[in-house]
């Protein structure tokens, strides 16, 4: 369960561990009804209906403001000329 | 009793000037602000938005001639965004987010003259069969206020029900708008996978997920699926296929038309009065001309099993962007990856992070294979049941749910046992099928029933015909709970 939640970027409080663990045991349990299904041979569906690559013209076109994609960053610092950023906690040394 | 008129009445009426939009959207807040303090299907109330949108389309009245949607209030699911209203998924971790954009359904929406009253509350990331899994606490079903309403789109059932708006929309992953429709007595349509755009839904599973709509009619729900129907730049899934007039395919006429029952299935879990309703439910459309005949779904019985990997593998993936940085809720911490595991662990509930769990568990290395890729293998042998079916049968016919509304509270410790009562629903989805929950009765305690009918992809006119021939000769769609009296 840790490393799962660790996989999932979640800091779970243990009796969230202990939970879950019992929770997703039941499910994963009912799951195994699965095993009993012949499935050789037979391929995987990713889409219950046929999907086919699109193509489309490589034409530029106006993106959003920065100033409004950046309006619900929790932290952001505004430049001008339509530029800024998002601010996290520093990443390197 | 006086029923309150339907979206064509109202839109007819507006466009001619014989009602005023700014009226009509008036009468709509005034019902939500009398009703939704004991409902809680609303999340945020756009009034100030509404009222002056409404009295745009009374002084424009001359552009809205042929809109379909004249002047019609309509509550959205609070997972689908609307430019400048908060958009929260009824999450802790959205709480104040405000999208910069509007989803695909609500520029066409406000381009049919539709106004936007609200966005209503929903099981978190719509997560959920009950509307309990929101951080903004349940609603009510208006039938019986101690109830659940359904879920994950619970809000927009609610909204509908109990005469607050004449239409609104909602989203389905594994049943999300047929089942609240079922247990609120009204109508709900899932269309095919691709028939409408995805862009500006809060993606949970990307290859289940599709908007639809609610209404106390199939053709109410037939005008408003003409709006939104269609191909859409912006996603990809979204399918090029012409839109059908879906108005003009409630004829009323049913004869020859060919419904199919999966009888073995329905065998046993089936509550006793739902199972009386659909029985009785088939021979209205027999006398009506139709055939109804049993068809088999070997697979179908797996299909919970399948949809609980699937659906949690795509949500695992899909909710990994919700990390503190450029939205949302964040946790400060020195450490960037302590950043995104607070955040996340604080802003998310119990549901959404035991699915993400599970999604991220099926993934992942030597469970891939027995879990994920097994289930999607599943996946195809129900797509193949229901595309055999199909040679022989223009609709399959089931309840929508096994159950009728539960106690709120009664299953919350339970997730498995919530999750199988999706058993009826996720197919659908799963093969990417259209379907639709229509009104067919009541159980001894006068809980509302559904029943539902899966088509052909593509198809649903035959779907919306089928049902509005159904309304044509039953009075269960005109029943209306006392809070909407």
């Amino acid at each position: 369960m840790r490393a799962v939640a660790a996989l999932a970027n979640l800091d779970l409080e243990p009796h969230e561990v202990e939970a879950f663990a019992r929770q997703l045991g039941d499910v994963l349990t009912h799951a195994e009804e699965l095993k009993q299904v012949d499935t050789t041979g037979v391929s995987p569906t990713a889409y219950g209906v046929a999907q086919q690559t699109v193509d489309r013209p490589d034409i530029v076109v106006p993106s959003m403001p920065i100033a409004d994609v950046l309006a619900n960053a929790p932290e952001r610092e505004q430049l001008p000329r339509d530029g800024g950023f998002f601010k996290v906690p520093r990443v390197i040394g | 009793m006086t029923l309150p008129p339907t979206v064509s009445e109202l839109r007819d009426g507006i466009r001619s000037g014989a009602l005023s939009a700014s009226d009509t959207c008036r009468l709509a807040l005034d019902r939500i602000e009398t009703a939704d303090g004991s409902l809680n299907a609303f999340n945020t109330v756009s009034a100030d938005r509404a009222l002056a949108r409404a009295a745009d389309i009374d002084r424009r009245r001359g552009e809205f001639a042929s809109a379909p949607l004249a002047g019609v209030p309509i509550a959205l699911k609070d997972n689908i965004c609307t430019r400048g209203i908060r958009t929260t998924a009824s999450s802790r971790i959205l709480e104040t987010f405000v999208p910069p954009y509007d989803a695909t359904v609500v520029e066409r929406l406000h381009a049919a003259g539709a106004v936007v009253v609200g966005k209503t509350n929903c099981d978190e990331f719509a997560m959920g069969s009950s509307n309990e899994n929101s951080a903004f606490g349940p609603v009510k079903n208006p039938w019986a206020l101690d109830r659940i309403p359904g879920g994950s789109s619970g809000g927009s059932a609610v909204a509908v029900a109990a005469g607050m708006t004449p239409l609104s929309f909602g989203s389905e992953t594994g049943g999300s708008i047929r089942q609240p429709a079922a247990m609120c007595g009204i109508v709900g349509l899932k269309p095919t996978y691709g028939r409408v755009s995805r862009f500006g839904l809060l993606a949970f599973g990307s290859s289940l997920d599709q908007i639809g709509p609610f209404g106390r009619s199939a053709k109410d729900c037939a005008i408003a699926l003409g709006v939104i129907a269609g191909l859409d730049k912006a996603d990809a899934t979204s399918a090029s296929r012409d839109v059908d007039d879906y108005e003009a395919a409630l004829t009323g006429d049913i004869r020859g038309l060919r419904v199919g029952v999966p009888s073995r299935m329905l065998a046993n879990g089936v509550d006793p009065d739902i199972s009386r309703a659909l029985a009785s439910s088939l021979d209205v459309l027999r006398a009506r001309g139709a055939t109804v005949v049993d068809v088999d779904l070997p697979h179908a019985k797996y299909a919970i099993s399948v949809y609980y990997m699937v659906a949690t593998a795509e949500a695992s993936s899909n909710l990994a962007r919700y990390d503190g940085v450029r939205y949302g809720l964040r946790i400060a911490s020195d450490d960037l990856g302590a950043m995104y595991a607070k955040s996340r662990a604080k802003g998310f509930g119990a549901e959404v992070k035991r699915r993400i769990m599970l999604g991220t568990y099926v993934l992942s290395a030597g469970y891939y294979d027995a879990y994920y890729l097994k289930a999607q293998q599943v996946r195809t042998l129900i797509l193949r049941d229901y595309d055999e079916a199909f040679n022989a049968v223009d609709v399959v016919a089931m309840p929508t749910s096994p159950i009728p509304p539960f106690k709120i509270g009664e299953k919350t410790e339970d997730p498995l046992a919530m999750y199988l009562a999706d058993v009826f629903t996720v197919s659908a989805n799963l093969a990417g099928l259209p379907a639709i929950s229509v009104p067919c009765g009541f159980t001894a305690s006068r809980l509302p029933i559904g029943l539902q009918l899966t088509g052909r992809r593509f198809d649903e006119s035959t779907l919306l015909r089928i049902a509005d021939a159904y309304e044509r000769d039953t009075e269960w769609w005109k029943q209306q709970p006392p809070i909407a009296r």
